[in-house]
């Protein structure tokens, strides 16, 4: 490949131009799109668990689909845009996205090392599906290993966040607040939120 | 419940859960020091192996390799118990053994170099399995293990460290009772904890003789007094502990990486990391101990137990820092759930050529559990008692007895656990679906159900020390220094939950520092179940000698006595008079602040249980068994932090817990010695698509600990699961299994619908039952 060869990513709705190379600042031919989002771009909330695409903590968005980061080369997403964890917060204000707060509000993570893999699955599948059944979101996490067994916590929450979703997009005006009549049962006297 | 708390027993934010949502929690691998080089090591494809000849001249001319070193010029720093395992060594132990060690500028020039090191091997002859390693003559791993046996007892757990149970006259016993069984059962499929998170460690040595280590564990603290005499007691060891991506044990035993990281840092002059890959996590790290029982077990018909004999047979690999300790805990772990007045349980640990060994959810008691209990199941099917009943009459009630770890008696001051037992086995329906003995509760064509139940219980809630210090700052805010990391559990956002409710502050008033050995005092850590009440005994401890201090500086200023004060919200006022209230400022000063000492030292009086019921489906067919359901039955004294407990009991599945009994297992070549199944795809996992229905029944019946009168039960929820699926299992199908885990193959083997493949592949049965009864039974 030319050394004058670039790239271009839109990453988090920003766009970015990389030059592929061997020199260790560019993206080598054989970088995956994992090593340049986390070495690269210091997006480390992707995570890289197994590099073998068998566990699914790398997941993010191609162009609004799941795809497992490890498994894809940089250059072959020349042109596309990439949505990682960090890139689910309202970019203005910094508010949680409802499906993270929904992962807050269940403790929907233990460890919450596949935690940003699990978030970028979900979001994936309530893009296309903002309604689905139990047993589809099963589905669609079947990929993502979580070994602290927090599964039973993140199935309430995505069903919470999908009903926060919905909620959300019938409602006009500013984005869902950080709250829901949904929400479990919280100790609101604390003042901590 | 947790009347009357402000925190305790409320669903409350973890602390670190906004960062975890976000991307921003940084793990290990996620941190970068100035300078840092990239790690890695070159690995034996040999179980056993004299190193010839190693050539690394060319690795070393490659651009951007820093160091690289083999056993020739590597420190002489040491681990295990004895201290065995070199940084490297001549000669290789297991198939993954390090062999050379390489730091560069980049992950791709480490792993270029490694490609040119050229090593010449003399092979020798390897012991891979316990009765290769014990037989006649066998060739020898350690001139340290005469025999290939380990050395007994760990230095940790003092002189007197147990390392069996004897006790009574078993003679007698087995005379006085009415049903006698023997028997041999294994825990032999090593399933790894596989935490989310590989193993790893960053290392920065300074001359002449300073490491600074950030490690990846949940006891970043007790990792410095590890490293401290592995490198001879020689080195000024600071570690920094930070979000841990899952350990279940497992990364408390990083310590060689740890070594060899440091050693790569001191000959390159720079930061190295060293971080494993998914395959060396699998095939080269520490794994759960292999366990087996020749056992007797001698029984009166209301299930009194009269005599407990056996020779337990532990398989530690080719090294481990903790296989003795966990020998002792298993000991007396066992003596909780089975009371008998005569016991000879002896122990002997084996070393073989494969992975080493380290510590995994458990902790010795899952294991030798999981091997004895089937042994009792059967004096149990002989007198038609029904488990649930045995459990409860057995499990260690208040002022029984038993020798915990270090050899010593103790007598048991905890609440009776027979209320948990029975409100699981009411939320269960355990007396609807127990149809007695290698009965299966129903039969719908090739499917048969049946159900299992087990018990598990420790007394490490009370293990070790923790110290904790909290300070009050005087704007209204509190500090607690503890090297508490999270792993997971949500222990340092309980132990703030401790703290604020002692100080009656918010909760996001209250902060912890770091896990930095340098800033922090002395904690164990998060082990044993013993976060709640031993960690949180000293942070509480810390909070309540720092209130005491307030309120003294306080008297003085309000004119009254320490006794008649009270702090809430930042403020210090008479508790008869609360509108005179001062600010903490007013009391601390603006420049100040107020410092409290708090402190656990070990207690091995009080006890957690953990009952665990399951149903299973096994298909006759397919030979394949569905976990159906699982309920878990605990009292916890007080929950602390209702979610977080749900999310740690339901972590029985995983974690080399009930998954071990149905489809987790480390697979090795019997011809080489090599993993096989090293990878995510070919390790079975339980994934999102198949889940059984979960239900967790905890009680609050308040425990004397400390002031919020609750114990931890996290580490346990593993350990009853397994033996409840062979249980299940061995009911459904009516025969006995008797190995671990009880694959769709071992099924299809006790059914005789495949050929048995030797020991590991198949029940051993009182086999009375043969394919065509089987059959005959599925259609009645």
């Amino acid at each position: 490949m030319d050394e004058a060869t670039q790239i271009r990513l839109t990453v988090n709705g920003r766009g970015h131009t990389l030059a592929v190379g061997p020199r260790s600042a560019d993206v080598a031919p054989s970088d995956t799109l994992a090593h340049t989002l986390r070495h690269v771009m210091g997006l480390t909330g992707t995570k890289v668990s197994c590099d073998r695409g068998a566990c699914g903590m790398c997941t993010v968005l191609l162009d609004g689909r799941a795809v497992l980061s490890c498994s894809l080369l940089t250059v072959e997403c020349d042109g596309s845009s990439v949505t990682t964890v960090e890139g689910l917060a309202d970019p203005e204000t910094g508010g949680l996205h409802p499906l993270q707060q929904a992962f807050v509000d269940h403790t929907a993570f233990q460890c919450g090392f596949c935690t940003p893999g699990i978030l970028m699955s979900t979001k994936a599948l309530l893009d296309e599906n903002p309604e689905p059944t139990v047993g589809e979101v099963q589905e669609a996490l079947a990929g993502n290993h979580c070994r602290c067994i927090t599964h039973y916590h993140v199935l309430e929450a995505v069903q919470d966040a999908a009903g926060r979703m919905r909620e959300a997009a019938l409602e006009p005006g500013p984005t869902v607040s950080e709250s829901s009549s949904n929400a479990p049962e919280r100790d609101v006297a604390t003042g901590t939120r | 419940m947790a009347a009357g708390y402000r925190h305790i027993g409320k669903a409350t934010e973890r602390a670190d859960a906004r960062d975890i949502v976000t991307g921003r929690t940084r793990y290990l691998s996620d941190l970068e020091v100035p300078r840092m080089l990239y790690g890695r090591v070159l690995r034996s494809p040999h179980a056993h192996a004299r190193i010839l000849s190693i050539d690394t001249s060319a690795a070393r001319a490659l651009p951007g390799v820093e160091a690289v070193l083999t056993h020739a010029d590597a420190p002489d720093w040491r681990v295990g118990t004895p201290r065995v395992v070199r940084v490297l060594d001549s000669t290789v132990r297991f198939a993954g053994d390090s062999v050379a060690l390489v730091a560069a500028t980049t992950e791709a020039a480490a792993e270029r170099a490694l490609e040119l090191i050229e090593v010449e091997y003399e092979p020798l002859p390897a012991v891979l399995t316990m009765d290769e390693a014990l037989a006649p003559g066998a060739p020898e791993i350690f001139p340290e293990a005469p025999g290939n046996v380990v050395s007994a007892g760990t230095p940790w757990f003092g002189p007197e460290c147990l390392t069996g149970v004897r006790m009574g006259d078993v003679e007698r016993g087995f005379a006085e009772a009415d049903a006698v069984a023997e028997g041999v059962c294994g825990y032999e499929n090593i399933p790894n904890p596989l935490p989310a998170e590989p193993p790893g460690v960053i290392a920065h040595w300074e001359e002449p003789n300073k490491a600074t280590l950030w490690v990846s564990s949940q006891a970043a603290y007790q990792d410095k007094v590890v490293l401290f005499f592995a490198f001879g007691r020689q080195v000024d060891v600071r570690t920094i502990g930070g979000p841990c991506g899952g350990s279940f044990g497992s990364k408390l035993m990083s310590v060689q990486l740890a070594l060899q990281a440091t050693a790569l840092s001191r000959a390159a002059g720079r930061p190295v990391r060293l971080v494993m890959s998914k395959e060396e996590h699998m095939a080269a790290f520490v794994l759960r101990i292999g366990s087996r029982i020749k056992a007797k077990v001698g029984m009166k018909r209301d299930g009194t137990v009269t005599a407990v004999a056996g020779d337990w047979l532990v398989d530690t690999g080719y090294y481990s820092m903790t296989t003795q300790a966990q020998v002792a805990v298993g000991c007396g772990e066992a003596q909780l759930v089975v009371r008998s007045p005569n016991w000879d349980l002896r122990s002997t640990i084996v070393c073989t050529n494969r992975t080493a060994s380290g510590i995994v959810r458990g902790f010795g008691g899952q294991e030798l559990k999981c091997s004895i209990l089937p042994v009792v199941s059967r004096v149990m099917a002989e007198l038609d008692i029904d488990p649930f009943d045995f459990f409860k009459k057995n499990y260690v009630k208040p002022g029984d007895g038993y020798f915990w770890r270090d050899g010593q008696w103790y007598t048991y001051r905890g609440i009776d656990y027979t209320t948990a037992m029975d409100a699981g086995a009411a939320a269960f329906g355990w007396k609807d679906r127990w149809r007695g003995w290698l009965q299966p509760s129903a039969v719908h064509g090739t499917v048969r159900t049946g159900v299992g139940v087990g018990v598990h219980g420790n007394v490490d809630i009370g293990e070790s020390v923790s110290e904790a210090w909290v300070r009050l700052d005087p704007h209204g805010a509190a500090v607690i220094y503890s090297a508490a990391s999270e792993h997971g559990t949500g222990q340092p956002s309980n132990l703030i939950k401790m703290v604020a409710e002692v100080l009656q502050l918010p909760l996001d008033r209250v902060t912890m520092t770091p896990a930095d050995s340098a800033i922090t005092p002395f904690e164990f850590g998060p082990v044993g179940s013993r976060g709640t009440w031993a960690m949180g005994g000293a942070s509480i401890a810390a909070a309540e000698d720092a209130r005491r201090k307030l309120l003294e500086r306080a008297a003085p200023t309000l004119g009254r006595d320490p006794g008649d004060l009270d702090t809430c919200d930042g403020l210090v006022f008479p508790v008869d008079s609360p509108e005179n209230a001062i600010r903490w400022n007013a009391v601390i000063g603006r420049e100040g602040s107020v410092m409290g000492e708090g402190r656990f030292d070990p207690d091995f009086t009080l006890a957690n249980c953990m009952m665990t019921f399951v149903e299973v489906a096994v298909d006759s067919d397919t030979g394949k068994v569905d976990l159906r359901r699982v309920v878990n039955a605990t009292d916890a004294g007080t929950i602390i932090d209702p979610p977080g407990l749900e999310n740690q009991l339901n972590g029985s599945l995983g974690s080399a817990g009930i998954d071990s009994a149905l489809f987790e297992e480390t697979v090795y070549d019997p011809a080489t010695g090599r993993v096989l199944n090293a990878n995510m795809i070919d390790y079975k996992w339980r994934t999102f698509a198949e889940l059984p229905d979960m239900k967790n029944v905890v009680l609050e019946t308040p425990v004397d600990s400390h002031r919020f009168r609750a114990i931890g039960v996290g580490e346990v929820a593993t350990a009853p699961g397994p033996s409840a699926v062979l249980m299940a299992v061995s009911n459904a199908l009516g025969m006995w299994m008797d190995e671990y885990p009880v694959t769709p193959e071992r099924v299809l083997a006790a059914l005789g619908k495949v050929p048995a493949r030797g020991r590991g592949a198949g029940g051993t049965a009182a086999a009375a039952t043969d394919s065509d009864d089987l059959a005959a039974g599925a259609d009645r």
